[in-house]
């Protein structure tokens, strides 16, 4: 079945235009480097411009061929049914709705990015870098479109390999040891979810006599509350460690410190918001019983991951870690706000993914430009380099600021909506959250005012943002802003996806 | 015909933006022009609005505009909207008028200092958040524009972020603060999920409504509204972070920590006087707070050595009566002495820039000395600020709305009586600190060669007095000394001809205050004992300059509890020790994450097991063979037993 075609082929266009051109990139560019760095951009400007047609179309502004109007009764915007094994009822299935789009928006953003913030950084086997790069692109977009859980877990694994190569050849010192943790981490969770994906698929076929992987076939399937919440938690490891969540966390640190600047703002900006993803896609409305039934300790663990996280970011001395420890925390929100099962909350995650994505992934760009030109991330060898390079600091006093969820940038609305809706279900939940805030102010602030004020501890000679650079986090905070003062594209966006796991959450029905 | 309001806010934020993108490329000159003119226009903005909605009020006696919807979930909906009534206009005249007096003061002040134009972007910036935040018609914007005057607050107190010193204090400032802000936005929550808005007039009506005067929920509200008020405006228990906060430039100290930001919780209390009407419990907590914290901080700026720092412990002695006027009800009393407070303590700190730029950056007042004679015109500006901080004639503007402040209290019940008596002895308090501040610095010889052009080019500028220093200085001392001396004139008390001007405009915006009608023998008798109290301050503030000549002279440690209220009571010791030196240790200790040793425990686990399976695989067939014998009895043993 073909259901809308015009708009489903534009749907696997956003996996595919990576793919061809990363590769394209990777032939091209073992004789001049330069193609896969132009290819690896171009594939992302491609996307951020499908993305952005795509975005006014389903907003109403323009007429789209092929895109289903709003509140037309599917979930889905467009969709694409190739059947690809059908013994297995698997088929290569997408679907874009409003959380998807907004998610592929974000990847071709940070994509483009992260390409930029390599520019010139990466001198060892270029073409490579520029290929693992589109090919994990490729499978978070994939991650982002699939609406069949096989070929959802196919994109999961797609991302990982990939990722453990940049780590693993371009990473710093400890490269290796961080990427067999993350590789590990994330292999362990991904296999319990894919048991619970076979075991789901198996018992609907027990009930049913039908073979599907399918998202909409599986959400109906009926299960005793214990085995429910035994597939549930598998689903919620993969995602968990993915968030990640505390405790689950601990390779991220390693990972985020050791990967080389592009591999962290993907890591960071994308990778993180798959776990998030899954959770509202997946985890959540097939299993909505399990999922109310678990939702105190997700609020728990969501609180916890928020304090711990962000007293473990203030005594870090290395920048990159301290980055690190603050996605922890923030990310948090996004279990807290999914857990909340209230409209606001709901939408602030996701809001929270985007802005996270934004300001952490442009703070990586600043710490890797950082460390180019002082070859360290070691805090306590900084120091005063606001007189050197003010435009630099200037940078990372706003990026600071989006950490301590200032209002005027988008950081505080996501936050402000996570805990006005937790407020509804958990007030002390809140209140705990609530001290995080704190706790962002004081580590934030260490952390601008380390590097940036004070005396220089060392004397460093280095140059202020180059254009390239000024233009990319220049972006980055211009978008902070204009969706901090006008959030409602996004929040419009997703709202008929929230509203759709909210009714699945409030019917009561499933496992 | 007020449509346009939204520039009010706007021209500061447009002039922050520029400076922020091309200062580093302008030079001084433009720089100082876009600085202090976008303030300037901005107040001309704000003069042009207040003069129409004075002579064609709006319906209501208030006009809403709504700029556009700011978030919309599922019923949860802030717009961001400003609202121009009497308080809103009071406080933009006051942000915009003492505002760009302050700029064109620091245009001179600041010439010599690297980070011209970084200085005046942050200074803009600040005028722009503080508008907002007065102006805000929704307390979400409303909280926008709180944490953004405390952003500035922290990033001009570190301006000279070379010194550790000024980023520590810098940050502490912003960490104390923002740990009432915190409170401030579990409030908000609060009031989102029970009344469905953020609207401040829609909460005022709503809560009034429904909620029970003293229920819990009016009371859990009005006391996280007043977390974040105390954490603002420097009152205790959250009070500890102003004194650090004068590492700023004198300019900074004037502009947000005396006139304007600092007077932020005031304002917040004022403008949701409806829930803390509802909670009576909580209202009298604003004034304790208060009438201790005129007090508390009152004689703490009796020992202070640094001038800066008896002019910050004084800003929180006067925030306290500003407290006490709204723990008794008196709304628009409040608001009259925040007035009034903005043009004395700024002219003070001005003043007091005037002679540590004289004396090349010298904070010591025990350093001072002879300042009168070498820069008269100063002398008089700071004399006729102290006088209107002590209510003294001929300076009109402390003593009004000082005096009905007290005068209210004293009919206010037995509380009110208890709070008529604590700032009573705080006006004496008020009278002995100021002019011990005076006498040393003013009075007898120098004791530091006062600069003659010596430091740069601005040193001779900055070298004599504020008059010579040229008009950007001495004008801004000038006209708010006129204010300090006429202010009073904008709400006399009625037995001394009575122009309740200010307070019957505010009255269309906030509650008249319940005055029962006093003789005039009492009103007579309640204004001749406050004075005389800060008369008799002035003799012994005369022996304590006496005897504190003597006693710097032999650089004796002080007595304990001179150190003791030196020190602010001992609140930064008590915090240092319940809050940050845990929190720092229980970081340190936990660096390298426990949570990572184990899941390091468990990658240990499985190396030690592929050890031990290594072993068993050794080649050797004997091995194998029994492995395999005890294997099948253990097995056999098992279906035997089981």
């Amino acid at each position: 079945m073909m259901a809308v075609a015009g708009g489903g082929i534009l749907l696997a266009l956003f996996i595919f235009v990576p793919l061809v051109l990363g590769l394209a990139g990777w032939v091209l560019g073992r004789r001049q480097a330069g193609f896969s760095r132009w290819l690896t951009l171009a594939a992302n400007l491609f996307n951020l411009c499908l993305a952005a047609v795509l975005w006014l179309g389903a907003a109403g502004a323009t007429h789209f061929p092929g895109l289903a109007a709003p509140g037309a009764g599917s979930p889905w915007l467009a969709e694409l049914h190739v059947p690809w094994i059908p013994g297995l009822g698997v088929s290569f299935s997408l679907g874009l709705d409003g959380l998807s789009l907004t998610m592929l928006g974000l990847t071709a953003l940070l994509g483009a990015m992260a390409v930029l913030s390599a520019w010139t950084g990466i001198t060892k086997r270029v073409a490579f870098f520029y290929f693992n790069i589109s090919l994990v692109l490729a499978g978070i977009n994939g991650v982002f479109l699939a609406t069949d859980l096989f070929l959802f877990v196919f994109f999961w694994e797609l991302m990982l390999v990939p990722m453990y190569f940049l780590i693993d050849i371009w990473g710093h010192e400890n490269r290796h040891k961080a990427a067999v943790k993350f590789f590990l981490f994330t292999q362990v969770g991904g296999l319990l979810m894919l048991v619970a994906i076979i075991a789901l698929a198996v018992l609907h076929s027990m009930a049913t006599g039908a073979w599907t992987f399918a998202l909409r076939d599986l959400m109906g399937t009926v299960v005793s509350p214990v085995i429910g919440m035994l597939l549930m938690l598998g689903f919620f490891a993969a995602f968990a460690v993915k968030l990640p969540a505390f405790p689950l966390h601990t390779w991220l640190p390693d990972a985020h410190t050791e990967a080389p600047t592009a591999g962290s703002v993907i890591l960071a900006g994308l990778l993180l918001k798959t776990g998030g993803y899954g959770l509202i896609r997946f985890a959540v409305p097939l299993f909505p019983a399990a999922s109310r039934a678990f939702a105190p300790v997700a609020i728990g663990l969501a609180v916890a991951g928020i304090v711990y996280g962000g007293i473990m970011a203030y005594s870090q001395k290395d920048m990159k870690r301290v980055v690190a420890y603050t996605s922890v925390s923030h990310l948090g929100f996004v279990l807290l706000g999914i857990y909340a099962f209230t409209p606001q909350a709901l939408s602030g995650a996701v809001l929270q993914m985007v802005s996270h994505g934004i300001s952490t992934g442009a703070l990586f760009v600043l710490v890797g430009a950082l460390q180019d030109r002082i070859h360290t991330r070691d805090l306590d060898r900084m120091g005063g380099l606001w007189a050197q390079v003010p435009r630099m600091g200037a940078a990372a006093l706003v990026l600071c600021m989006a950490l301590v969820g200032l209002p005027g940038l988008v950081n505080f609305v996501s936050e402000f909506l996570v805990l006005v809706g937790t407020w509804q279900v958990s007030p002390v939940a809140t209140i705990l959250a609530g001290l995080g805030l704190v706790i962002a102010t004081v580590y934030a602030l260490r952390l601008f005012q380390t590097a940036f004020h004070g005396v220089p501890r060392e004397t460093w000679t280095l140059a202020d943002l180059s254009a390239r650079e000024t233009g990319t986090l220049f972006l980055a905070i211009a978008l902070l802003v204009l969706f901090g003062l006008y959030p409602m594209p996004i929040l419009h966006m997703v709202e008929q996806s929230v509203s759709g796991v909210l009714a699945v959450i409030a019917a009561g029905g499933g496992a | 015909m007020l449509s346009w309001t939204w520039c009010i806010p706007a021209l500061p934020l447009a002039g922050f933006l520029l400076l922020a993108i091309f200062g580093g490329r302008f030079p001084k000159g433009a720089t100082a022009a876009v600085g202090a003119g976008s303030i300037g226009l901005s107040f001309v903005a704000a003069t042009a609005a207040s003069a129409i909605f004075m002579v064609s009020p709006p319906g209501g006696g208030s006009f809403t505009l709504v700029l556009w919807q700011w978030i919309t979930v599922g019923g949860f909906s802030p717009s961001l909207s400003f609202t121009l009534d009497a308080l809103s206009v009071v406080m933009i005249l006051v942000v915009t008028g003492v505002g760009f007096l302050i700029h064109l003061y620091s245009t001179r002040f600041m010439a010599d200092e690297e980070g011209y134009s970084r200085f005046f972007a942050y200074m803009n910036l600040f005028v722009g958040s503080m508008l907002i935040l007065v102006l805000a018609g929704n307390l979400l914007l409303l909280y926008l524009g709180w944490e953004g005057v405390g952003l500035c607050s922290f990033l001009l107190i570190g301006f000279w972020y070379k010194d550790p010193e000024n980023g520590r204090s810098a940050r502490k400032a912003f960490i104390v603060t923002r740990i009432g802000d915190v409170s401030l936005a579990v409030g908000l929550f609060l009031i989102a999920t029970t009344l469905g808005t953020l609207d401040i007039r829609e909460i005022a009506q709503k809560a009034t409504s429904q909620w029970q005067t003293g229920s819990t929920l009016a009371v859990a509200v009005a006391a996280l509204l007043l977390g974040g008020a105390v954490g603002k405006s420097a009152q205790l228990p959250l009070q500890t972070w102003l004194p650090d906060a004068m590492a700023g430039p004198s300019p900074v100290s004037a502009l947000i920590h005396a006139a304007t930001m600092v007077t932020a919780g005031v304002y917040l209390i004022a403008r949701t006087n409806a829930l803390f009407t509802l909670a009576p419990p909580v209202q009298l907590a604003v004034g304790i707070i208060g009438a201790a914290g005129v007090l508390v901080a009152g004689l703490s700026a009796l020992t202070q050595r640094n001038i800066k720092r008896v002019l910050a412990y004084s800003t929180m002695s006067q925030l306290g009566y500003m407290f006490l006027a709204l723990g008794i009800g008196a709304w628009s009393g409040a608001i009259f002495h925040l007035v009034t407070h903005a043009f004395f303590k700024s002219l003070l700190f001005l003043g007091a820039g005037v002679v540590i730029l004289a004396l090349n950056h010298e904070h010591d007042i025990y350093a001072m000395g002879g300042m009168a004679r070498k820069s008269p015109f100063t002398f008089w500006m700071f004399l006729i600020a102290a006088f209107a901080l002590t209510a003294l004639p001929p300076t009109t503007a402390g003593f009004a709305s000082k005096d009905l402040i007290l005068a209210l209290a004293w009919q206010s019940g037995s509380a009110g009586r208890v709070f008529w008596a604590l700032g009573l002895a705080g006006v004496f308090v008020t009278s002995v600190y100021i002019f011990r501040l005076v006498f040393i610095v003013f009075a007898g010889n120098p004791r530091t060669a006062v600069a003659e052009g010596a430091h740069g080019g601005g040193g001779h500028a900055a070298g004599r007095d504020g008059m010579q220093a040229g008009a950007a200085m001495g004008i801004p001392l000038a006209i708010l000394a006129a204010l300090c001396l006429a202010g009073g004139f904008l709400s006399l008390p009625h037995d001394l001809g009575g122009t309740p001007y200010l307070l019957n405009f505010l009255h269309t915006a906030l509650p008249a205050e319940t005055m029962p009608e006093t003789p005039l023998r009492t009103e007579w008798t309640l204004q001749l004992v406050s004075e005389a109290a800060s008369v008799l301050g002035i003799p012994v503030a005369w022996l304590v300059y006496r005897r504190s000549r003597r006693v710097a002279a032999v650089a004796a440690r002080p007595a304990a509890i001179v150190r003791f209220l030196q020190g602010g009571w001992g609140f930064d010791w008590l915090y240092d020790r319940l809050f940050v030196r845990p929190f720092v240790w229980l970081s340190r200790i936990n660096r390298r994450d426990v949570v990572d040793r184990i899941s390091d425990g468990v990658g240990g686990l499985f190396m030690l097991l592929s050890r031990a399976f290594r072993w068993t695989q050794n080649g050797r067939v004997r091995w194998y063979a029994a492995g395999l014998a005890a294997g099948a009895a253990l097995i056999v043993a098992a279906v035997v037993l089981l």
